[in-house]
């Protein structure tokens, strides 16, 4: 099990760096894809098995494709991959480089002082999930579906075409 | 004996990792995707500690996060459509006309 | 008849009221019936209750009635209550009889003018809040009346209000009575929390039984409470306010700035004499402040050449008569010094008002002249007048109430060899400025035509009030004796000097102003103007013609720092501040929306450097 966690840690975050380097957003795409099935793994080996069949469901699944439609719909051209490549110059990366090394070198030093006690393999499965979820949890679910619904009007409004107006409000700003 | 400790540094690494994608890339797609990728490595965190402490409230929270990134997704899809309706461009350094 | 008393104060306020509501809409003629007799009303009232108070005597000497009550608050609970008793009853009765002569003589002096109306409804409304003060069973109900009194006073100087030196004079003259007000109002405090009680009555029981004589509270509540007198009677150190009063109409001069308001301080002295006997160090700074108000004044008439000043500082000079009065013990003969005194200086101003409006507005003395055959009703009025004012010998009303002043100085224990010398030296100096006056005025050249001549309606009460002037003198044993029931006697002793000897004094001295007058004014005019322009003459007359430079000092001294500072602080440092919060804003807005670029991988990225400070925080401290 431990080489299997290790294998599918090392495709994560191989998959990752490949997919923050691509131009093309579909590439790209299928890397992040990559990576969060080598997550689901993970979950899998940490006895998560529900977790890793929603993360393939949900994330890999429903999330991914609505990514697919609208790279769709955007149909980006040659032009754009032209110019995707001429921002990923190597200095572009060195800023954030810098800055996500500090906060990766935080988080893991905190680890290491905080010290973490070896725990044994047990998988909770998805009935515990369930019974969590829908008692102490109730009051969260029904957020969450308010949230999602939220979503789901904002998402309607904004793709709705009748909305030329806007245009002129920003127009005002010096 | 589960490699906790081990997971726990590869959820950091993948957050930073999508720190590093918001922060370098300019087009707006790129940013959902790092934005996807922390998300995602936050939820790994809670399974994580779900996993060390033998209860299901990890796995509940990362529903949560699931949700939750379902919802902003699809609203900050919706909002690069439009962009890119009105723009013609994704670039968000020249999508910059929220200057002080 | 007795409880009718309180129809005396209501029916002026609601003349006020309905003259001050649809005065302008009624014909002159009406608003004068309505003005005048809503006076008349109350003084005939008046007598009447007089006349049952004192054929039939109320129990105790005193009639209170109780209306309703005005605050309830805990303990504290002052009424709407009247207290009559001898000093309240001869106060209230010489108020209304004198206000309505002067009314009457109003109705025709002030015909014609724009403001008729409201001339009657502050005259009517001024009536309503004296008689409120005199009759006021408590402290709180008596500073209602004396507000009310000063508020009346402020619009009646300023009446004729288009002239800003009007305006000016009734703002300085509220102001400076201001002072003395807060003077009074904390004194009623202190008395309220160290007695609990605002009753008069109660108030001085209170007292006697919980304070020693000279006790420090009874000192500090005698001397508050002078201090309001001191503002509302024009004494030193707040006499600069009366000359400038007489900027007000004349009968309004004759009412509230000679006969009754200023007065108001002599009332409440003798209303709290109790708090006076506990504080005779008090009562010796009323005595002196008299003394030196009357001598003051006295020389600062002596060089006004406009015959309503002349009056003026007489009246301060007078008032401080009975100040010195009330110092000295002698209660009785301070009222019996105001009864007289309300009618002769009324009757001065009524007669002066006369002469004013006959010479067409004319107030310069030095421009007036040969009256007497012009006008001889005023000139003998005036004349009658004035003699009762310098106290004439045996035959005025002033002679009789100064002479008794004068001997209660000397055979009185609070009294000194030095006050009695002030005091007789206070008789040359008022026998000297107002023969001054009568010979300038009446005398000598004529030096303007007369323009118009008085009606019966200003005569009428002139006659009445000289009447009283003369006749009001031989009461004076009664008068005592009635006074006795609500006022403490004289505490006979000090020098003991005899009736005769004193009141030949006063003659002698009465006499020595007539002729110091007679000669230097119409026997040989010269030697008067040679006085006034030698040198020392010269530097006295521009130092007494200003009041003893009064005005300039105060001027200085409270004036120049405020205007010096508000002028140095024109800027409005204190504002600065907030000025300056307003700037640091506005610099703070410039330079931190330099940071919003707008460009959104710059905010993330203060987002994520933010956090790693955070966590570097959380782990180094």
């Amino acid at each position: 099990m431990t080489i299997v966690f290790y294998v599918s840690s090392a495709v994560a975050i191989a998959a990752t760096v490949l997919m923050l380097t691509r131009v093309r957003a579909v590439h790209a795409l299928l890397y992040l894809i990559v990576s969060l099935l080598a997550v689901a793994v993970i979950f899998y080996v940490l006895g998560a098995p529900f977790v890793a069949a929603l993360e393939l469901i949900i994330y890999a699944g429903a999330i991914m494709v609505l990514f697919v439609f609208v790279v769709m719909l955007l149909n980006l051209g040659e032009e754009t991959v032209r110019a995707e490549r001429a921002l990923l110059a190597p200095s572009m990366w060195i800023g954030p480089s810098v800055l996500a090394a500090i906060l990766l070198a935080e988080f893991i030093w905190m680890l290491a002082r905080g010290g973490v006690p070896p725990a044994q393999a047990v998988s909770i499965g998805p009935v515990e999930v369930g019974i969590s979820l829908f008692g102490p949890y109730l009051i969260g679910v029904e957020l969450t579906s308010m949230l999602l619904l939220g979503g789901l009007v904002g998402a309607y409004h904004l793709g709705s075409r009748k909305a030329p107006h806007t245009e002129v409000t920003h127009a005002t700003h010096p | 004996m589960l490699p906790i400790r081990e997971s726990f540094i590869l959820a950091g690494i993948l957050f930073t990792l999508g720190v590093i994608g918001v922060l370098a890339r300019r087009n707006l797609v790129f940013i959902l995707m790092s934005i996807e990728v922390m998300l995602n490595a936050a939820g790994l965190a809670f399974v994580v500690a779900g996993a060390q402490w033998r209860q299901p409230d990890g796995q509940v929270v990362f529903l949560f996060i699931l949700a939750m990134a379902a919802a902003e997704l699809s609203v900050g899809l919706a909002l690069v459509l439009e962009l890119y309706r009105q723009y013609k461009t994704l670039d968000t350094d020249v999508l910059s006309r929220m200057r002080g | 008849m007795l409880d009718l008393l309180w129809l005396v104060p209501a029916i002026p306020f609601a003349s006020a009221f309905v003259l001050a509501v649809f005065g302008p809409r009624m014909r002159s003629k009406a608003v004068a019936v309505l003005g005048a007799g809503a006076i008349a009303v109350p003084a005939v009232l008046m007598l009447l209750i007089a006349a049952a108070f004192v054929s039939a005597p109320p129990a105790g000497g005193a009639y209170t009635q109780v209306l309703w009550t005005w605050i309830g608050v805990g303990s504290f609970r002052p009424a709407i209550a009247f207290y009559l008793d001898a000093l309240s009853l001869v106060m209230v009765v010489v108020v209304t009889f004198v206000s309505f002569l002067i009314h009457v003589y109003s109705t025709e002096f002030m015909r014609g003018d724009e403001g008729y109306s409201r001339f009657f409804a502050y005259m009517n409304l001024f009536v309503a809040s004296m008689v409120t003060l005199l009759l006021a069973d408590n402290l709180l109900l008596l500073y209602l009346g004396w507000e009310g009194v000063g508020l009346c006073s402020y619009l009646l100087i300023g009446f004729w209000y288009q002239d800003p030196v009007n305006g000016l004079a009734g703002r300085k003259a509220f102001i400076v009575t201001r002072v003395g007000d807060t003077a009074m109002a904390v004194g009623l405090f202190l008395l309220f929390h160290s007695l609990g009680t605002l009753r008069i009555q109660d108030l001085l029981h209170t007292a006697s039984d919980q304070w020693q004589i000279g006790s420090p509270y009874a000192v500090a509540a005698a001397a508050l409470l002078l201090g309001g007198a001191v503002g509302k009677s024009a004494q030193l150190p707040l006499q600069t306010w009366l000359p400038d009063a007489m900027a007000g109409p004349t009968p309004t001069s004759a009412l509230i700035h000679a006969a009754t308001m200023v007065t108001a301080g002599v009332y409440l002295i003798a209303r709290t004499h109790g708090l006076y006997e506990l504080a005779p160090q008090v009562q010796l700074a009323v005595a002196v402040t008299g003394a030196a108000t009357l001598l003051m004044a006295g020389c600062s008439a002596l060089t006004q050449n406009d015959i309503k000043r002349v009056l003026a500082y007489s009246t301060i000079s007078q008032i401080g008569y009975m100040f010195f009065a009330l110092g000295v013990g002698a209660w009785g003969a301070a009222i019996f010094h105001f009864m007289t005194h309300a009618f002769f200086k009324a009757l001065l101003f009524l007669a002066a008002g006369v002469v004013i409006e006959a010479l067409h507005h004319e107030h310069n003395i030095f421009r007036m002249g040969g009256l007497r055959k012009e006008l001889p009703a005023a000139f003998w009025t005036f004349l009658i007048g004035g003699c009762a004012l310098a106290g004439l010998p045996l035959i005025t009303a002033g002679y009789y109430s100064k002479d008794l002043i004068l001997w209660s100085a000397a055979n009185s224990t609070a009294g000194t060899a030095g006050l009695w010398v002030a005091g007789i030296a206070g008789v040359v100096l008022t026998s000297l400025y107002t023969f001054r006056l009568i010979f300038v005025v009446f005398f000598g050249q004529p030096a303007t035509p007369v323009s118009h001549r008085p009606g019966p309606a200003m005569m009428i009460p002139a006659f009445v009030l000289a009447f009283l002037s003369i006749t009001a003198g031989f009461a004076t044993t009664p008068f005592a004796a009635f006074m006795a029931k609500a006022l403490p006697e004289l505490h006979e002793g000090g020098m003991g000097m005899s009736e005769v000897i004193n009141s030949t004094v006063a003659g002698l001295a009465f006499l020595a102003g007539l002729l110091v007058a007679w000669y230097a004014y119409l026997s040989n005019p010269a030697l008067g103007r040679a006085a006034a322009t030698s040198r020392v003459g010269r530097v006295l007359h521009r130092f007494w013609f200003s009041d003893w430079g009064m005005d300039w000092f105060y001027d200085r001294l409270f004036v120049w720092p405020v205007v010096w500072s508000a002028k140095a602080n024109k800027a409005d440092i204190v504002d600065s501040i907030y000025t300056g919060l307003t700037r640091l804003a506005a610099l703070c807005h410039r330079y931190f929306s330099l940071t919003e670029t707008g460009r959104l991988r710059w905010y993330a990225a203060w987002i994520a450097g933010g956090s790693a400070f955070a966590v570097a925080i959380a782990m180094f401290l």
